[in-house]
């Protein structure tokens, strides 16, 4: 759940990458690296910012960019989305691939994972073909030297031409020595190296033919090696993107076009297919990374991964796999729910006394009173329970999540539950997605991209609103202690509350599952497509960083979102409800307007209302259902949940009502933000339309039925 | 003895070295960016609950394949 302000921010769907260079010294430096090498946290030692981050491959789905002014100069760093290579082909690798090849930057570090260089190494050789100025940056060396990996940088920076350095981002180790070398290399003149690579000697002579005539027609304005090697095996996307950057088709250029013939015909003379031309690419450089891996990398111990495959064993073992799921869920649940009781209590006194204060100066100072009850009333009230309902779970929930995060535990959900998804025709790797709609669904649905398929990322999409976000658990929590164990703070009732509560997200993972089922099988049809999913080793997680963290980027900023709705949702309400029809409220006559279509759920016209006005953030829904009744009534103040139950109670509220406004909550349209995010993302009209729809229509169903069972055994 | 079979026939701990890749296009491009080309080690390590998808040993990293995709790969292995 990469939820930060930038992930979901105004700023958090990358509208394409601008480089903001203040003056012409400063340097542009790519930052690449295989998924999960610890590129994020290289970013924010490097910049100050902080761009979410965690165990997991796939977490910076969008570019970041930031400035670390080193000795004088501004170098504006651009965090890619990690890539296991630049033969692109998800949609994320492009964005990793168009920058490298066409922004020229004026320098690359490419991030490596010390305890996996081999593969990393693939990557490095590719980025060195196009760029030659790039250090080498292998990180995470603390943890390979625990696990009693040695890797002789001096000898490997020989190998590679080019600096190579070992840092520990986590503690900002060797990151001085990182940017010493960027000073270096951004002022040298590049070094002359004799290709890295060497490819097949059918692939080699092309390439002797091809390089003079590409480099002419693009005047050097691109590696002409790297471009000449990708005219062999050119694919529709790469085309695309040179032709946006050379603002020609170099296909259709006669110089290249003729040699191109040649060679082509060279290759078919000789029974050359084009699999093999690119099998034979692919595998020179993947056996020159090994070839460099065993020429320097040292491990002492075989089994150094031992432990995590020990782990492994027990977290996704037939056995215990799913119990250990379900358990961890239920624990983080109890622990949100436990700790959070008495905090929010206390901030609903203080704000109660507060409120009394605050009534009776300003009526002291002479406000006239119904600015006073405007303000107090309607502003203040929607906006202190949104802060002393919301923020004690999610300061509790968040950083226990980010420590699972942390740890690397979600990809092994995802390994869990792949085998269903794949049944329903979708990836696994949606599990991740739906993780991040924990936190908040515009988060998960920008996390999509992590999934290849057009097809099943737009399924993930479309169904990332069932996973209810954390602006809905305080609503579901409330009303599960309300009406479904009583009033007792005491252990036991906080452990069923988060059994209660892990049932309804059980429940969302069940819709997942059968929308996805239902998608893939009408609007979306299709079959499944290949899937490699990472399982990182394990991490031990920064606690103290973690804390910080989730509770300045994600806590207070999804507080602020909240707040800086409820106020105006306050005012509106209490307006609505102040503004008499002939005898009733403006309020009372829209709810008594669509009362009769909302009682068919088993709903009411105020409950529906609070929705349909909670659509800019969740959080507002059960404190607009309080203020609307309370606004009908005499009741002037609410000092614990038991008195919310019985303004509940008041207004008609059984425990059917109870369960439909959970299940409502569950399933419902997705907020605005989440809406707008889904139109960035699927740029259309018409899936956001869907993904309106499609939750609603569940939700409706859902509460039509159990009302409808109930009606028919009461 | 070596016998060949496909991925998915190894055993849990057994190791066995990629003889050919009879995968397409995209996974095709997806496995062999993964290291995954003729002559690559792999070790099955551990399956999910569900029997499906399956992690290997791979290159120093742990990957999770899919049958279909785990089919597709021809690996020999000593017995």
């Amino acid at each position: 759940m990469g939820l930060t302000n930038k992930s979901v921010g105004t700023g958090a769907i990358d509208n394409g990458l601008i480089i903001k260079k203040e003056t012409s010294s400063d340097r542009v430096i790519a930052l690449v690296g295989n998924p999960n090498v610890g590129k994020s946290t290289v970013f924010n030692e490097l910049t100050g910012l902080h761009q979410h981050t965690g165990n997991w491959p796939g977490k910076t789905v969008s570019t970041a960019q930031g400035v670390c002014n080193y000795r004088g100069t501004d170098y504006i760093f651009v965090d890619l989305p990690g890539c296991y290579s630049l033969l692109a082909h998800s949609a994320e690798e492009e964005v990793a691939r168009d920058f490298i090849c066409f922004e020229s930057p004026d320098a690359a570090v490419v991030v490596c994972d010390a305890t996996c260089l081999e593969r990393n190494l693939n990557l490095v050789l590719q980025v060195l073909e196009i760029i030659p100025k790039t250090i080498v940056c292998i990180n995470l060396s603390d943890e390979a030297e625990r696990k009693g990996i040695y890797i002789n940088t001096s000898k490997l920076s020989e190998l590679l031409c080019t600096p190579v350095i070992q840092t520990s981002a986590r503690d900002g180790a060797g990151l001085e020595n990182l940017l010493d070398k960027l000073i270096y290399i951004s002022c040298s003149d590049s070094v002359h190296c004799s290709p890295l690579v060497k490819y097949d000697p059918f692939i080699e002579g092309a390439l002797e033919q091809l390089i003079p005539v590409v480099n002419e027609v693009t005047n050097g304005k691109i590696n002409s090696r790297w471009l000449s090697l990708r005219l062999l095996d050119l694919d529709d996307s790469l085309e695309k993107s040179l032709y946006r950057f050379l603002g020609f088709d170099i296909l259709d250029d006669p110089q290249v076009s003729k040699k191109l013939t040649e060679v082509q015909n060279y290759f078919k003379s000789n029974g050359i297919s084009e699999r093999s031309i690119k099998d034979s690419i692919i595998e020179s450089i993947i056996l020159r990374a090994e070839k460099i891996y065993k020429s320097t990398v040292s491990v002492a111990k075989e089994s150094y991964n031992a432990r995590d495959i020990k782990i492994d064993r027990i977290l996704t073992s037939k056995l215990t796999g799913f119990p250990i799921m379900f358990f961890m869920l239920i624990a983080i649940f109890w622990l949100t729910i436990t700790g959070a009781n008495y905090p929010s209590q206390l901030l609903n006194n203080l704000f109660t006394r507060l409120e009394v204060f605050l009534f009776n100066s300003m009526s002291d100072v002479g406000i006239p009173l119904w600015i006073n009850d405007m303000l107090i009333g309607g502003v203040y009230r929607v906006l202190t329970w949104v802060i002393s309902v919301m923020l004690p779970p999610m300061a509790i929930f968040f950083p226990l999540f980010t420590l699972l995060e942390d740890l690397g535990y979600l990809p092994r959900v995802a390994f869990n539950l792949d085998k269903i998804f794949k049944k329903c025709n979708a990836c696994g790797k949606q599990a991740l997605t739906m993780c991040m709609g924990f936190g908040c669904n515009a988060a998960g649905v920008v996390g999509c991209r992590i999934i290849e398929s057009p097809r099943e990322r737009l399924i993930a999409i479309l169904t990332n609103n069932f996973v209810p976000c954390n602006g809905r658990f305080p609503t579901l929590i409330a009303i599960i202690s309300m009406f479904f164990i009583g009033s007792g703070f005491g252990i036991f009732s906080s452990a069923v509350s988060s059994l209660f509560l892990a049932l309804i997200v059980l429940l969302g993972l069940i819709a997942t599952f059968l929308v996805s089922k239902l998608l893939s099988s009408t609007i979306l049809k299709g079959i499944p497509s290949s899937f490699t999913l990472e399982l990182p080793p394990y991490r031990k997680p920064q606690l103290g960083k973690v804390i910080i963290r989730s509770i300045f980027d994600r806590t207070i900023f999804v507080l602020g979102r909240a707040a800086a709705v409820a106020a105006p949702a306050g005012l509106l309400i209490w307006i609505i409800s102040n503004i008499n029809v002939g005898e009733i409220s403006l309020l009372s006559y829209l709810a008594n307007f669509i009362d009769p279509f909302a009682k068919i759920f088993g709903l009411d016209g105020v409950i529906l209302i609070a929705f349909i006005l909670g659509i800019p953030a969740n959080e507002i829904v059960l404190p607009i259902i309080i203020m609307a009744y309370m606004s009908e009534g005499n009741l002037m103040q609410i000092e614990d949940l038991s008195m919310v139950r019985q303004l509940l109670l008041d207004n008609g509220w059984t425990w059917l009502t109870a369960l439909n406004v959970m299940l409502f909550s569950l399933m419902h349209w997705p907020c605005s933000t989440t809406l707008i995010t889904i139109k960035k993302e699927s740029g259309s009209w018409k899936w956001t339309a869907a993904a309106f729809a499609i939750p609603a229509i569940c939700g409706f169903l859902l509460c039509f039925m159990s009302t409808s069972i109930f009606r028919i055994f009461s | 003895m070596k016998i060949t079979g496909c991925m998915s026939d190894l055993m849990q701990g057994q190791r066995g070295r990629v003889t050919a890749l009879m995968s397409e296009n995209n996974i095709r491009r997806r496995l062999q960016d993964i290291g995954l080309i003729k002559g690559t080690t792999v070790e099955r390590l551990h399956t999910s609950p569900l029997g499906d998808p399956v992690a290997f040993l791979i290159r120093g990293a742990v990957i999770a394949l899919r049958s279909e995709d785990m089919s597709a790969v021809l690996v020999e292995s000593e017995i």
